[in-house]
């Protein structure tokens, strides 16, 4: 009992010290639950995060043509790069849940596997644009003239060409690979970060709380970093649940017109363009592809306007 | 003797007006001009005037959180016009602010005690258990509890709220605290609270306020000299029993006039005053108040432009016709 009494007192210690934190994040979750539609979206997201988490156990096959034989007890897998001729372009059935491709590769492990590269994507471009973004803008917001004046317009001339545009000519040139993508998409997104941060940090920087702060002794960086940005951040939560979904879209995109991974790798957009002359009479190579970057895409979206409602400040208390 | 905590010297501050990317200033904001001020240590100087006069901008250049344009800023012996930046953060314990609006003078994402323990966590004042136990003391100074620690500042009321922008001001044990508008916000009977909680801390920590305010029974209940301020400049001062017994300046009758009294019975002469409130970027030129005034005596008073003059024992007035 003695032993167990002090792990006790820290928990409701904790509780205590939590307690408005705790009614809060309640709060938000009452919210959250009310609204059908972002649910079915945070459903939709888990389940895929779920997939690309556990694809070695759920996928029948690597995607990158392993066949296993055995050899005296012990299990050799080895990469191959021919093509097996009696699995081509079957039609989805108990063994291969969604078909095969013309490889003769299991399209379910496929499109398993291929949300790796998506999320893999998705993430990197979106928490790389957004930390440029926060630091470009937060920088250009809080001390503003000529600093600001220099800044936006670096960014406007980036926000100038049409981002498919930029994002195509980066990528073409840089050379055919996922990373390359990333990089191209990195350099489209973080304006759109950058202004939107900058506009919040503007009207953050307004506030009294912040004078406090400087009246107090407050640092520039501790102002920008304790005051300015947990209060200017939740617009740009919606805005990064929403890009989640468009960068994986472009991304796709971008692999879908030769751009993106090479050959042979689980991408959706690959999948789809190699998929598109087998089209007629096989169905399925493009439609589940198809079928999981629509239902991604539409998680993340209906996530983002669940949130856009909880984040809108008319809503709370 | 007394002591100056803080004189201001023809105190100036113009907030440029911009245009387009390139322009230079076209025109300035002249919120506060050409003011002369000294605040004793230990006293409560009141300053009122209407919105827009400039008395909110002369409390935040008093303690240098918008530096002046022109003048001179003497705080505790030393010139905050000509200090540098970390001379001045060292002073900044010294003087401190209560804003008006309190809920947007709180941090809605920090709790209670980071607010109050903030400044002595700058300062390096206190660390652990003895920053815990200074919050404490700190909340219990201003009437909270220890259970309000950990909550946030949406949690409380308007009265509450203010009682922890109070404790955040305090934290530092400052000299001299501006409070600007600290009352407007809240309703009657939590004003009453809170100006009495600013008497008793002023007793306890002889401490020197700023009493900025529209609220003239405020002023009359809490300050000992008054400043009234008209478009940027004072046009009066004196010890309020003065001030309110007989007032010098036009402008301070008409506004002084206007105090609502509690017996419907009682005949009251309100001056009407006619016009607007002068712009501040191109205020008129002489006497300010020339072209509202009914005893202006023509071009004298719309080309002299009147200095604060002694007239009766501590009681200063800016009019031509004394």
């Amino acid at each position: 009992m003695d032993r167990i009494l002090p792990h006790f007192k820290a928990l409701d210690d904790f509780l205590k010290k939590h307690e408005s934190k705790i009614k809060d994040l309640k709060f938000m979750g009452h919210l959250f639950r009310k609204s059908l539609l972002s649910m079915i979206g945070l459903l939709l997201i888990l389940i895929m995060i779920f997939l690309a988490l556990f694809a070695p156990l759920i996928a029948s096959q690597h995607p990158s043509y392993v066949k296993v034989s055995t050899e005296q007890g012990t299990t050799v897998t080895e990469e191959r790069w021919d093509i097996d001729f009696d699995q081509k372009l079957l039609p989805p059935s108990g063994e291969h849940l969604f078909g095969t491709d013309d490889y003769g590769r299991d399209i379910f492990s496929m499109v398993i596997y291929g949300s790796q590269t998506s999320f893999r994507i998705s993430i990197i471009v979106v928490a790389v644009s957004t930390l440029i973004g926060i630091i470009l803008g937060g920088i250009a917001g809080y001390f503003g003239g000529i600093i600001d004046e220099i800044l936006m317009r670096i960014t406007d001339i980036f926000l100038a060409i049409p981002y498919l545009i930029l994002a195509m000519a980066v990528a073409a040139a840089l050379g055919r690979s996922i990373d390359h993508i990333m990089e191209a998409l990195i350099i489209v997104w973080w304006p759109t970060y950058a202004r939107l941060m900058r506009g919040q940090v503007l009207a953050v920087r307004e506030q009294q709380y912040v004078e406090a702060a400087r009246s107090i002794g407050a640092s520039n960086p501790r102002i920008l970093i304790r005051h300015i940005l947990p209060n200017a951040f939740s617009p740009l939560l919606v805005e990064i649940t929403l890009d989640l979904g468009a960068v994986l879209l472009v991304a796709a995109g971008l692999s879908f017109i030769g751009l993106g991974a090479s050959p042979g790798t689980a991408e959706w957009g690959l999948m789809i363009s190699s998929g598109r002359i087998h089209m007629l009479h096989a169905w399925w190579y493009v439609t589940f592809p198809g079928l999981a970057i629509l239902f991604v895409v539409l998680g993340f979206n209906l996530l983002g306007d669940g949130l856009r409602d909880i984040t809108d400040p008319k809503l709370r208390r | 003797m007394e002591k100056t905590i803080v004189k201001g010297t023809n105190l100036k501050k113009y907030f440029p007006l911009k245009e387009g990317l390139f322009s230079s200033t076209k025109d300035n904001i002249k919120a506060v001009d050409n003011v002369n001020i000294e605040i004793k240590k230990g006293e409560t100087f009141g300053i009122v005037g209407e919105s827009g006069c400039g008395k909110t901008t002369l409390g935040r250049v008093l303690i240098n959180l918008i530096p002046p344009t022109a003048g001179k800023l003497i705080f505790m012996g030393s010139d905050l016009t000509k200090i540098n930046k970390t001379v001045l953060r060292k002073l900044r314990p010294h003087m401190q602010i209560v804003f008006q609006d309190p809920s947007s003078s709180l941090n809605p994402r920090m709790t209670v005690k980071n607010i109050i323990s903030e400044p002595l966590k700058i300062n390096k004042r206190f660390k652990g258990e003895e920053l815990n136990n200074k919050v404490l003391e700190l909340l219990q100074i201003v009437g909270l509890d220890k259970q309000h620690m950990y909550r946030y500042p949406h949690e409380f009321s308007g009265g509450q709220k203010q009682r922890i922008g109070v404790a955040r001001a305090l934290a530092l044990n400052p000299d001299f605290i501006v409070l600007d508008e600290p009352t407007s916000a809240l309703d009657v009977s939590v004003q009453a609270q809170i100006l009495n909680l600013f008497k008793d801390l002023q007793k306890k920590f002889e401490l020197t306020y700023l009493f900025i305010t529209h609220d003239l029974s405020v002023i009359k209940y809490i300050s000992d000299r008054v400043a009234v301020m008209y478009a940027g400049n004072i046009v009066e001062l004196a010890p309020t029993k003065d001030l309110f017994k007989e007032q010098l300046h036009p402008y301070t009758k008409a506004l002084l006039s206007a105090i609502p009294v509690a017996d419907p019975r009682m005949k009251r002469k309100h001056i009407h005053l006619k016009g607007e409130v002068p712009s501040l970027i191109k205020p008129p030129k002489g006497c300010r108040f020339h072209p509202r005034c009914s005893r202006c005596i023509g071009t004298f008073c719309s080309k002299n432009e009147p200095m604060l003059k002694e007239v009766k024992k501590n009681h200063f007035v800016a009019c031509c016709q004394y």
